[in-house]
């Protein structure tokens, strides 16, 4: 009987593999695989990312596979998605690092077994682990909003706030360091991770990016300085909580707010007049760019490489000459989110 | 009742954390001179409310030796209700603020009836409940903050003046919480029952009261204590925001561990707790005053944390 059982289940098994082996060399033969790995399913920076890829491939005949991490920083979790995207049949992954450096070792197994990995948004630790990266130059993004922050103070003395991300992440830093240069300050360069320090910046804190805790960091940097004339975010959610602090304290006039990003909700908050101007970025673009780079690779075999600029603006409804910057209709035409 | 109120009072368990404010706030008035100001101590109060309130229904239920895992999401998932039904579905503001309260209630409710009836791990129940919570609030909000909200939504966030000082409403209601649960927990028979569960549940059930309603009241209740603190939040930031909770509910339950509370149960004062949540509000705000980064506030509150417990283990050893 148990041999009998033990034949019947074999070849139970054997249909069912090989039915799967069909219908996935079919679905190979049929469409390129693309996995698209993001921090998290739920910042709707990355939801939007995640649209445009699946959009994009959609209209190429590619099939496109999300995964994500639980939450920002969650190294195993993207690991995880891109073992089960190359077993799916994946031959290009798009990701955003979490964890610059620990995701490497992941990278370089799967660029072994041939596939492609580009880095979208943020750069891997070191950037040549994959083999290309297409985001937003950070720096870049600072200098803008730094740039127009001292173009609108003038000839006032500058008290500046900045709420950065938190110690020692790259982009916080990069942001942070481009602000100052932009404004004029003395800065350390693009490939910094140290956040750089002036008389003129009179209060530093870690806002992580989060709305309220912007608002508990802005609160205490007033107590500090209560005639602050500028304030740099790392993100929409921190200047909201920023300008929260500021209205409450009745110092929400007169003083500059500047920001990153460009999400429909930080440009609403442009147009009401809490934020002065922000540098938006493109997740769509990095995304759309991705597949692209993907089925050239699928159809030709050329693979990506290097760094692709996708590009930052300047939005903001109180232009100054002199410095380049679109309106804010045409930052709600491009934003990501919630129209 | 078995309990005498020496019990309750861990000497070094009590004290331990008064000293510890103390310590602190005398470090930093001679570090910085902004730091002594009915200002400076208003700020700190709202700047803690909101973990401060979830942090009484977690204190009810560590007195009873359980855990609640999901109070931050539970709380952000009050917030994004209560936001979304007055501003997308144009309920009135108590209406909507009332939906939001009944579903962190509901959660208590799930998470006590789990507790007592299945007899399943408060630790596992609550890590279950969190997950589910964070999901139904990514859902149900689309990942999107809420805004353009009622006036009246926001007015635990407003401030009236007192003296030369700005108080917000909503730090002067934590307060008349502490002092009710104060109240409760020292002078009613319901407050005496939930020290006597923590204490020994058996012995408890011997003498006739009824542990499991006892306890399934302690989740109810942490639940309504939640929803105030989702009310807290929305004021605090104006607006309802997906990604609050996060850290509320470690940042909760190391307000009661530095308030002295056993998590052995039976044991604490709701009054520690409040000194808990403003030891550290009070490193927040020095450090930043101070120039320096609040990531050392974390490095104090991690040695905080063992320094407390060790102390309550120290008692209890003494005890016996």
């Amino acid at each position: 009987m148990p041999a009998q059982r033990t034949a019947f289940h074999f070849a139970a098994t054997a249909v069912v593999a090989a039915a799967a082996l069909c219908a996935a060399s079919a679905a190979n033969a049929a469409e390129p695989v693309i996995g698209l790995i993001t921090k998290t399913d739920t910042n709707p920076f990355f939801v939007k990312m995640k649209e445009g890829a699946t959009e994009a491939a959609k209209a190429k005949g590619a099939k496109l596979i999300a995964g994500a991490g639980k939450a920002d920083g969650d190294n195993a979790g993207q690991v995880t998605a891109m073992e089960n995207m190359i077993a799916a049949g994946a031959k290009t992954i798009l990701i955003t690092p979490s964890d610059a450096k620990a995701i490497v070792p992941a990278i370089k197994k799967a660029r072994d077994r041939g596939v492609m990995v580009i880095a979208l948004d943020s750069p891997a630790d070191p950037a040549d682990a994959t083999d290309a990266l297409f985001a937003t130059n950070n720096y870049t993004a600072g200098v803008l909003i730094g740039q127009y922050a001292k173009a609108a103070l003038g000839n006032k003395p500058a008290k500046i706030v900045t709420l950065d991300l938190f110690p020692g992440h790259p982009v916080g830093a990069q942001r942070h360091n481009g602000f100052m240069k932009g404004f004029g300050l003395n800065a350390p360069d693009a490939k910094s991770n140290e956040l750089g320090s002036d008389a003129a910046i009179v209060c530093q804190a870690d806002s992580f990016g989060d709305q309220a805790k912007g608002q508990t960091a802005m609160e205490n940097c007033l107590q500090k300085v209560p005639d602050v004339n500028v304030v740099y975010t790392i993100n929409e959610p921190a200047a909201a909580g920023a300008f929260n602090a500021l209205k409450k304290a009745g110092k929400d006039k007169g003083v500059i707010i500047v920001s990153v990003d460009g999400g429909c909700q930080g440009i609403r908050d442009v147009k009401a007049g809490k934020i002065a101007a922000t540098s938006q970025q493109y997740p769509l673009k990095m995304a759309a760019m991705g597949v692209d780079a993907a089925i050239e690779y699928a159809t030709s075999g050329k693979k990506a490489s290097g760094y692709v600029d996708t590009g930052v603006t300047l939005i903001t409804d109180k232009p100054i000459s002199g410095i380049e910057s679109k309106d804010v209709k045409a930052g709600t035409d491009l934003c990501w989110g919630k129209k | 009742m078995a309990t005498s109120f020496k019990d309750k009072l861990p000497p070094m368990g009590v004290l331990g954390p008064f000293i510890a404010l103390l310590l602190a706030c005398l470090f930093f008035a001679t570090q910085t001179d902004r730091f002594l100001s009915g200002q400076n101590f208003s700020l700190i109060l709202q700047q803690v409310m909101v973990v401060g309130v979830i942090a009484i229904g977690q204190t009810l239920i560590i007195l009873t030796a359980g855990i609640d895992l999901s109070c931050g999401m539970v709380m952000a998932l009050g917030s994004i209700v209560m936001t979304k039904f007055a501003a997308d579905l144009g309920l009135p503001t108590p209406v909507a603020i009332a939906c939001g309260i009944a579903v962190t209630t509901l959660f208590g409710l799930i998470n006590g009836l789990l507790v007592t009836r299945l007899k399943l791990p408060p630790f596992i129940v609550t890590l279950g409940t969190l997950n589910i919570a964070f999901a139904i609030t990514q859902l149900y909000s689309q990942s999107q903050t809420v805004t353009d909200l009622p006036d009246a939504m926001t007015w635990l966030g407003t401030t009236f003046g007192l003296g030369n000082t700005n108080v917000a409403y909503g730090a002067v209601l934590m307060l008349l919480l502490y002092f009710l649960a104060w109240f409760a927990l020292r002078e009613t028979q319901a407050g005496r029952h939930v020290y006597a569960v923590g204490n020994n549940p058996e012995a408890t059930r011997l003498t006739g009261i009824p542990t499991q309603k006892v306890l399934l009241s302690v989740y109810v209740i942490a639940g309504v204590f939640y929803g105030i603190a989702s009310l807290l939040s929305v004021s605090r930031t104006g607006v309802g925001d997906p990604n609050a909770g996060q850290t509320e509910n470690l940042d909760a339950i190391t307000a009661v561990v530095l308030g002295g509370t056993s998590l052995f149960g039976g044991r604490g004062v709701i009054i520690g707790t409040l000194v808990g949540a403003l030891i550290v509000g009070v490193f927040r705000n020095g450090l930043t005053l101070m120039g320096v980064s609040s990531v050392y506030q974390v490095l104090v509150t991690g040695v905080l944390v063992i320094l407390a417990v060790a102390a309550d283990q120290m008692s209890r050893k003494s005890a016996r």
